[in-house]
């Protein structure tokens, strides 16, 4: 237990310490707040959607935690590259063990970036409809959080270089992200469009975030946390697979 | 004289040897990086890996530290295949890779104490024995400050004290010397063979510095082009070759002209990450 949790503790360390980066991934989400959230909003309104502030900044939240997550899990790439992985892939400890502890860990630090994104909403008038539902939307965001940092491990472990890194961006991040409801409600899509945000596991994970925040989730709660659930299950699973195969 | 070696090193006749190849390959699409190699290493031995650069060590190293699979061949360490069973074999050895493997955000401490958790070192003796090898490599009053600020050489040193964390029966050693002073080297040294005196640990080295092997080493493997040359004694390669030094023979043995490693795809990724930081 010690060995996951020093690893989980390594990776809170490298959080903390690096405010460039915590700095910088606020200013995206910031900027999609501002821009499209004040952008759009009269539109919004005027199409009879409501305050378009409090419809995107749950969507705003998932995708401030989609990064996070995401490169806490690619993080394996960089630990290749500066070679600090190896030292842990000779270890006598399962192998098992050290992809919990960096999953865990990543998974800490992205739900961390996630509730300064959630203070961020507050500062530019978002409110949240349920203040004691919050504790859900936490739950919503854990589960949302290891989800796409198992996805991220997994990745990384077949990928053999930083060219494979920008094709996740923008072939898998992206999408996900944009494809996912955070941005425009999943209620009367062209079909096609609905059927992949139905598949792309972030449109739970959004829903689940903002059904607890606002209220009226386009599945369910109950729908939201069992998709998460079972994606974070398999993808556990496959990640912890393409992890303990690894070679250097 | 490659047959001769191959029959006098098989796999299964050695009970003594703590590290057995038998015909070990490697091959990466169309390079043999390891062709057919096959040697011994007893227990309690100081074994020297010598080769030009390129020549197929770190690739042994790798398979035989379970970070690589063989493409074909047999190995053992203490016993155990590092590919059927890893988990067994890396109970058995330490390492100090040849290329960085410190985690430059964590302070030089937190990099051992990890290390010592990884390897099961007791929480009760874990500070002790921190502060006692930070203190024999000159690192101990520098010990809360974070890697990235570190020179290479303090870098290096860290590398040592954190593979001598724990005492392994088995230590494999890649090029650990290089960027070094003189002074570091000896005192290095002559802790390993301290070590090895004291708890018959077996050190598994490469180098490029043959006055070192030469010093060090009481039997050498001397690999070209990923094949087994030589091996023996100082003594016997010198014999062998009909040379004086070792720096010789191994010259005579390996030819003298400069080699070029192929870039791996790691050097790849190095590259991009320079490319990228630099922007």
């Amino acid at each position: 237990m010690e060995v996951v949790y020093i690893l989980w503790l390594r990776q809170l360390k490298r959080y903390v310490r690096s405010r460039a980066r915590i700095v910088g991934s606020l200013a995206q989400p910031l900027l999609f707040l501002v821009a499209l959230g004040f952008g759009f909003g009269p539109i919004y309104a005027r199409a009879g959607g409501g305050d378009y502030i409090q419809f995107l900044a749950p969507g705003v939240i998932a995708m401030g935690i989609l990064f996070t997550a995401m490169f806490s899990g690619i993080e394996v790439l960089w630990d290749r590259q500066f070679g600090f992985l190896k030292e842990t892939l000779v270890a006598p400890v399962p192998r098992l063990q050290v992809m919990l502890g960096r999953t865990l860990g990543g998974a800490t630090v992205a739900t961390l970036q996630g509730i300064i994104v959630f203070l961020l909403t507050l500062g530019v008038g978002f409110r949240p409809a349920h203040v004691a539902q919050l504790p859900l939307a936490l739950l919503m965001m854990f589960l949302t959080v290891v989800l796409f940092t198992a996805l991220g491990t997994a990745v990384a472990s077949v990928l053999e270089d930083m060219q494979g890194f920008q094709l996740i961006m923008n072939f898998l991040v992206m999408p996900l992200f944009f494809l996912s409801g955070a941005l425009f409600p999943l209620a009367g899509l062209p079909r096609s469009i609905g059927l992949v945000a139905r598949i792309d596991p972030l449109s739970y994970g959004v829903d689940g975030i903002r059904g607890a925040l606002i209220g009226a989730p386009h599945f369910s709660l109950v729908v939201d946390v069992g998709v998460l659930g079972a994606f974070v299950v398999v993808l556990l699973a496959v990640g912890s697979y393409l992890f303990s195969r690894l070679q250097v | 004289m490659g047959g001769q070696v191959q029959r006098a090193y098989g796999l299964s006749g050695f009970r003594m040897s703590i590290i057995s190849t038998d015909q070990l390959t490697k091959t990466f699409g169309e390079v043999t990086a390891v062709d057919h190699v096959s040697f011994a290493v007893e227990r309690g031995e100081i074994f020297a890996f010598l080769g030009p650069n390129g020549a197929g060590k770190s690739t042994t190293i790798k398979m035989l530290t379970t970070l690589l699979t063989p493409t074909s061949g047999r190995m053992e360490v203490a016993g155990r295949d590092p590919w059927r069973d890893p988990a067994a074999v890396r109970r058995t050895f330490g390492i100090i890779f040849q290329d960085p493997s410190l985690d430059s955000e964590l302070t030089a401490y937190e990099n051992m104490e990890l290390h010592g958790v990884l390897y099961h070192v007791p929480r009760a003796s874990r500070r002790s024995r921190i502060e006692e090898l930070l203190t024999f490599l000159e690192l101990w009053d520098r010990r809360n400050s974070l890697v990235k600020e570190f020179s290479g050489g303090m870098k290096r040193r860290l590398e040592i004290a954190r593979g001598l964390l724990h005492h392994p029966a088995l230590l494999f050693l890649d090029e650990p010397t290089l960027g070094l002073d003189p002074q570091t080297r000896n005192h290095m040294w002559g802790y390993l063979k301290d070590l090895n005196a004291r708890e018959q640990t077996t050190v598994f080295f490469t180098t490029h510095y043959m006055d070192e092997a030469e010093r060090i080493a009481q039997r050498i493997a001397v690999i070209d082009h990923g094949r087994i040359v030589a091996q023996g004694s100082p003594d016997e390669l010198k014999c062998q070759t009909n040379t004086q030094s070792l720096e010789e023979a191994f010259l005579a043995l390996t030819g003298k002209t400069i080699r070029e490693e192929g870039a791996t795809s790691l050097d790849r990724l190095r590259m991009q990450g320079r490319v990228w930081r630099g922007r």
